[in-house]
């Protein structure tokens, strides 16, 4: 396999991000939801100014991770549906004809896209997941404990969402795609809140929805290990039953299978979309 | 040398339909090969089982002397998709590029240039092909499929969306690349086209090989078209000597078993009192032999 195509189709797939409305759009809603977060931050700053630090340290962490919770969902709307039509929509329009009429293999192709939109995903994430933080800093004097580990994280999230959703683009169509990875995405996070009140009621039935769920579609998952990196541990001994069940609040660190599991997974997403796109006629 | 292209007992179905049926043929190095058929008689689907598009039922494929399997068989290709879009966030020079780089290439600046040149897109080299119309993304095409030196060229209906300009340009170079010793597949509904250019031609109809062969076997001899007048059972006779005679009111046609009878038989015919207004050598053309060849086809 070349490393020449995968290159090249690496930065083609990020030259068209930069291109088309996609970035636009994700730049947009990015300093929309850093100028709210800040809004919000020093409106904490000032309401909390006269009660004890560690409430206020719980509510910017709690808010910390809501408005991440939305940078997250916005890097993984932004990745999804460029991955959905990037792969499906070139199948569609025909583009895919004249560039797989070259001397390439498939996988190579598929490889250069999946690399393209991982640097891009990665990137954003790291771009404006800094610039929150700082935000953070700047206006509630909060900085979480693990922030380059949680910043991968959600990378990780997002490569995972990228992954199903070139996954689908090679069977469904563009928006379809794009639209599915969301839903499952959503369900799977939505899963994950059901097993934490599961947590609280210590009813197992409950519990196991949202492990079933973290372990077929890592998102959710590897969501919850980043909150926990984005929190400061003192704060879970102080308030502990405030954890319990809440969305936005994470108990449990991530373990290193869960971990290698995500690992695994993604790759095996990535071996199947390529065989599927492999298998597909033109 | 090996063919540019050799194909044996291709087959394709979707589902229940099947679209292309038993095909063999080959394309020498430097013939210039015409594709013909009806619509959905399944040639594009051969030309993509050619490339590796679409994955044949059963059958083989040799390009330019490599299994189609290998991807690096399609190195000296070059491929206009009948479906043809580029990417419309790129320039049309970028868009070229690409393709080099895909190929492997290294093609100077100004051959890329010139490439674009001779499909007519010189002064549009730095605009985003998002913007062009039809027929200018159509240009870009043909100048895709030319740009990596090619040494056999596939193109599928390159003049679809093409002004008439744009095809006469597409036949000049049609010809150009037959005399830079360059093999070309040509599918085109455009019959006139294809037998002005074309070395041999192959038909298909409802996936399976109508007929294949050069143009001369497949047209068979020439005829006499005449406009005749005051034709005595005797001009009729001595007209049915040199050949099969059809007439309409004052057209006659005669299918000539030898061309070189016509001046003594237009003396014959004036001396037998006939009144002679035209006489025109004609050969059939490949669209009446071509109808001829799919209307047979449909009684069976
Ligand atoms: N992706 C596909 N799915 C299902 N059927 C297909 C597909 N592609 C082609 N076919 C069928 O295969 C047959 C041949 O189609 P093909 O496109 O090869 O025809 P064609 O000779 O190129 O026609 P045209 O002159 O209209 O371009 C048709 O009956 C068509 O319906
Ligand atoms: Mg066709």
């Amino acid at each position: 396999m070349s490393v020449r195509v995968i290159l090249t189709i690496a930065r083609l797939t990020l030259q068209e991000a930069a291109r088309r409305r996609v970035l636009r759009s994700l730049a947009v809603l990015t300093v929309l939801l850093l100028a709210v977060s800040a809004w919000g931050f020093s409106r904490i700053d000032a309401e909390f100014g006269d009660l004890t630090s560690g409430e206020a340290r719980l509510a910017a962490a709690m808010v910390l991770n809501l408005v991440m919770f939305g940078l997250s969902l916005i890097a993984a709307l932004g990745t999804a549906f460029l991955a959905g039509p990037t792969l499906a929509g070139e199948i569609e329009s025909g583009i895919a004809l004249a560039v797989l009429g070259r001397p390439v293999r498939r996988a190579a192709i598929l490889l250069g896209k999946w690399l393209g939109l991982v640097v891009f995903g990665t990137g954003f994430v790291a771009a404006a997941g800094l610039a929150l933080l700082l935000i953070v800093r700047g206006t509630a004097g909060y900085w979480p404990p693990e922030p380059v580990t949680g910043l991968a994280l959600l990378a990780g999230q997002a490569v995972a969402l990228l992954t199903l959703a070139l996954l689908l683009s090679t069977a469904i169509s563009p928006m379809a795609s794009g639209i599915v990875a969301v839903g499952l995405f959503g369900a799977t996070w939505v899963a994950g809140v059901v097993g934490n009140v599961g947590v609280a009621l210590a009813n197992p039935g409950i519990e196991r929805i949202g492990t079933v769920s973290q372990v077929l579609l890592p998102t959710d998952g590897l969501w919850r290990g980043a909150m926990r990196c984005f929190q400061d541990p003192s704060l879970f001994a102080q308030f502990g039953q405030a954890f319990e069940a809440h969305p936005f609040l994470s108990i449990a660190p991530l373990t290193v299978p869960y971990l290698l599991w995500s690992l695994l997974w993604v790759l095996i997403v990535l071996a199947l979309a390529g065989v599927a796109f492999q298998r597909r006629d033109l | 040398m090996s063919a540019a292209v050799w194909a044996s007992g291709l087959r394709k179905r979707y589902r229940r339909r099947t679209a292309v049926d038993d095909v063999s043929f080959s394309v020498a190095r430097g013939e210039l090969m015409g594709l013909l058929g009806p619509n959905g008689a399944g040639k594009t689907t051969v030309i993509k089982m050619l490339l590796g598009l679409v994955r044949p039922d059963a059958g083989e494929v040799m390009l330019l002397g490599r299994p189609a399997r290998d991807p690096a068989s399609r190195a000296r290709v070059g491929y206009l998709p009948e479906l043809f879009r580029y990417q419309p966030w790129l320039t049309a020079a970028e868009v070229l590029g690409l393709h080099v780089r895909l190929a492997g290439l290294t093609v100077p600046d100004a051959e890329r240039r010139e490439c674009l040149g001779t499909v007519g897109l010189a002064d549009r080299a730095g605009d985003r092909v998002g913007g062009f119309s039809k027929g200018m993304q159509q240009r870009l095409g043909l100048a895709v499929a030319l740009v990596a030196r090619p040494e056999f060229v596939v193109l599928d209906e390159p003049t679809s969306a093409l002004d008439p300009l744009g095809r006469a340009d597409v036949r000049d170079l049609l010809l150009s690349l037959k005399e830079r010793g360059v093999a070309v597949l040509l599918n085109s509904h455009l019959i006139g086209e294809v037998e002005r250019v074309c070395d041999r031609v192959l038909i298909l109809d409802r996936g399976r090989v109508a007929a294949a062969g050069t143009l001369p076997e497949l047209l068979g001899g020439r005829e006499l078209r005449l406009r005749l007048d005051e034709v005595s059972s005797d001009a009729e006779r001595r007209l049915k000597e040199v050949g099969e005679l059809t007439c309409t009111g004052e057209e006659y046609t005669v299918a000539l078993r030898d061309p070189e009878v016509i001046p003594d038989l237009v003396a014959d015919l004036v001396a037998l009192g006939v009144r002679v207004h035209a006489v025109e050598p004609g050969r059939v053309s490949l669209e009446e032999r071509l109808l001829g060849i799919l209307r047979a086809g449909g009684e069976r």
